[in-house]
């Protein structure tokens, strides 16, 4: 299959490499086009965002008003820091010049003339790499004022960093706009929407470097070749970060709608020692966790794993061995949430606290069955009461992991109960077998 | 104790400046730089970055309590960041965490008494691919193992 996102192509990262290999000709490409034309195709082709929640990017970019005498924005989101996404400094560090193309033609697709890129504090290495890369694009004149004289247009705009410093709210798209005016990344209430009033009370797209990153592609081949790989409806390839306990973690970039069970046995190497797989977190730890004995023809897209009661997230894939201690897993998910929660509503500011003392009180070994219900009590009402999806992304994990794992938990919390009997329970298959979807 | 920018980190600052329409938004940026040069962000810090920015304290001292980065302490000369979530928990990140605890004999945002290493318990940083990690101040230590960190703390208790 070929890569989109990550080709093997040895220094792609540089721009001479990336230029020789016909990068920045989709920009030219599209400024031969109209913009209406541009958000068409990227209509047509499916494309969604892979931020998390899979919105069909064409259409986001529909919404930014036609005629307007503010200036428009865009912002590119590298904050990634949900537990279990690496995909994006894969991007930053291999291959930023096509995410920099695709910048350029949505900032002309949607008319803004300057584009932030806002990336989590903690990457210093890849603040630095994507600098340089634009430092590059702005030499060569790619970027900036020269672009007009390179691409024979009479459009032109800039993209600029900005460095977070350490906020996992502000992935959240209306908080990470709040970032950038130099305010605390307090999530703002929608409606209105960022379209209407994102950046200083202008137009603004929020889109994810991934989804940024897959733009060039659609404009340079097309988007009937782009809608035709992977699943239909969430078309495309995904970078799949695996992590836990697999034998060989990391990034993959796969067709979406590949079985989860190829990428852990495959792809990834498998579980190590050939034990077997408890539980699996698909998205990043927000989403719903999948039992081991539910992982077979689970694939991996937007719409199959909601059939499954999950979500495909940021495609961050989080496998536990049958020896994990599941409780602890999800008191260390409710500790970072409760960590990472903006203080200003009420039900998540204190609801994640106490999901906290509740997960911590079963570990010492005090807990009780009513306990596990009054998780779920907890966590339902945290979700949906709050401004953001924070609130969600905290609730989820609890809510789904004590409902679907309930006879773990209810063991964990009796005393009769011997724990790795119960676990046993949940496990499944041990070992590799034939992959059953490669494409080449 | 009085703040001022050194003339060099005051066109920076003015650089960063000119990404955005207005002013504001390069307190992140100078904030950063204020810690670069005086090591944690103090009350001083805090008045001249709102001086040079034209903002008021109260807006600069907001962005410091927000984000984790900015300290408001001196924290030491290495500051090591462990991270225990998830990826890195299911690889071994809290014996990693309690090794160099015990090592330093300081725990979560802790300082050596010699003010050479600090210490932090950090959420994600990205590195679920090559769990367990470390971070030492803007460098990332990844798949790591016991003899790894033992070797990488004794180097840094070695330099200046």
């Amino acid at each position: 299959m070929e890569k989109i996102l990550l080709p093997d192509i040895t220094n792609f990262h540089l721009i001479d490499v990336y230029v020789s290999n016909g990068g920045y000709n989709a920009a030219k490409k599209a400024f031969s086009q109209t913009p209406d034309e541009i958000i068409d195709q990227v209509k047509k082709s499916g494309l969604r965002g892979r931020g998390g929640a899979a919105f069909l990017c064409g259409l986001k970019w529909s919404f930014m008003p036609k005629t307007t005498d503010k200036p428009k924005y865009l912002c590119v989101n590298g904050d990634e820091s949900e537990p279990g996404s690496f995909k994006d400094r894969q991007i930053f560090e291999f291959n930023p010049h096509q995410m920099i193309e695709g910048t350029i033609i949505t900032c002309y697709a949607i008319g803004a003339k300057t584009a932030y890129v806002y990336i989590r504090g903690e990457y210093h290495k890849w603040i630095k790499l994507l600098q340089m890369a634009i430092d590059d694009a702005n030499a060569k004149g790619y970027l900036g004022e020269k672009m007009k004289e390179t691409f024979g247009t009479n459009f032109s705009c800039d993209v600029y960093i900005h460095k977070g410093a350490g906020a996992y709210i502000c992935g959240e798209e209306s908080s990470l706009m709040n970032s950038i005016e130099g305010k605390r990344g307090y999530p703002r209430v929608k409606p209105p929407f960022p379209a209407q009033n994102g950046l200083w009370g202008c137009p603004t797209t929020i889109n994810n470097v991934e989804t940024i990153a897959n733009v060039p592609k659609i404009i340079e081949k097309g988007w009937e070749w782009f809608s035709k790989i992977g699943h239909p409806k969430h078309p495309g390839t995904l970078l799949f970060g695996v992590s836990g306990h697999v034998n060989k973690p990391g990034v993959y970039e796969l067709p979406t709608g590949t079985l989860l069970t190829d990428i852990i046995y495959n792809y990834a190497g498998g579980v190590p020692n050939n034990k077997k797989v408890l539980c699996v977190i698909p998205g990043g730890t927000s989403m719903p966790p999948i039992r081991g004995d539910k992982l077979e023809g689970v694939r991996m897209d937007a719409e199959s794993l909601k059939e499954v009661g999950s979500a495909i997230g940021t495609g961050g894939v989080i496998v536990m061995d049958e020896d994990t201690d599941l409780v602890k897993i999800l008191a260390r998910i409710a500790h970072f949430y409760h960590h990472e929660s903006c203080g200003q509503c009420t039900p998540c500011r204190e609801g994640t606290g106490w999901l906290e003392k509740i997960l911590k009180r079963i570990i010492a070994g005090k807990g009780s069955t009513s306990d596990l219900d009054l998780l779920i009590t907890v966590a339902n009402q945290i979700e949906g009461n709050t401004i953001c999806a924070l609130g969600e992304a905290a609730a989820w994990p609890v809510k789904f992991m004590v409902e679907r794992f309930r006879d773990y938990f209810e063991a964990r919390v009796s005393k009769e109960i011997n724990l790795p009997v119960a676990n046993k329970v949940h496990s499944m298959r041990q070992t590799a077998f034939p992959l059953a979807d490669v494409k080449n | 104790m009085n703040f001022k920018f050194t003339q060099a980190n005051l066109e920076r600052i003015e650089q960063e400046i000119k990404k955005y329409p207005v002013r504001k938004p390069a307190v992140m940026a100078a904030l950063y730089i204020a810690q670069e040069q005086n090591g944690f962000i103090s009350n001083e810090v805090i008045k001249e970055v709102a001086n040079v920015l034209a903002i008021t304290a109260e807006e600069v001292l907001g962005v410091v309590t927000f984000y984790t980065m900015y300290h408001q302490k001196q924290m030491g000369k290495y500051h090591i960041q462990v991270c225990t979530n998830v990826s890195c928990m299911l690889r071994g990140g809290y014996e990693i965490w309690n090794q160099v605890k015990n090592k330093f004999g300081i725990d979560h945002m802790g300082v050596t008494s010699d003010q050479k290493f600090s210490l932090e318990e950090v959420e994600c940083m990205g590195s679920c691919g090559t769990a367990p990690m470390i971070a030492v101040n803007e460098e990332y230590y990844e798949d790591l193992s016991k003899e790894k960190v033992e070797d990488l703390l004794e180097s840094l208790k070695g330099s200046n």
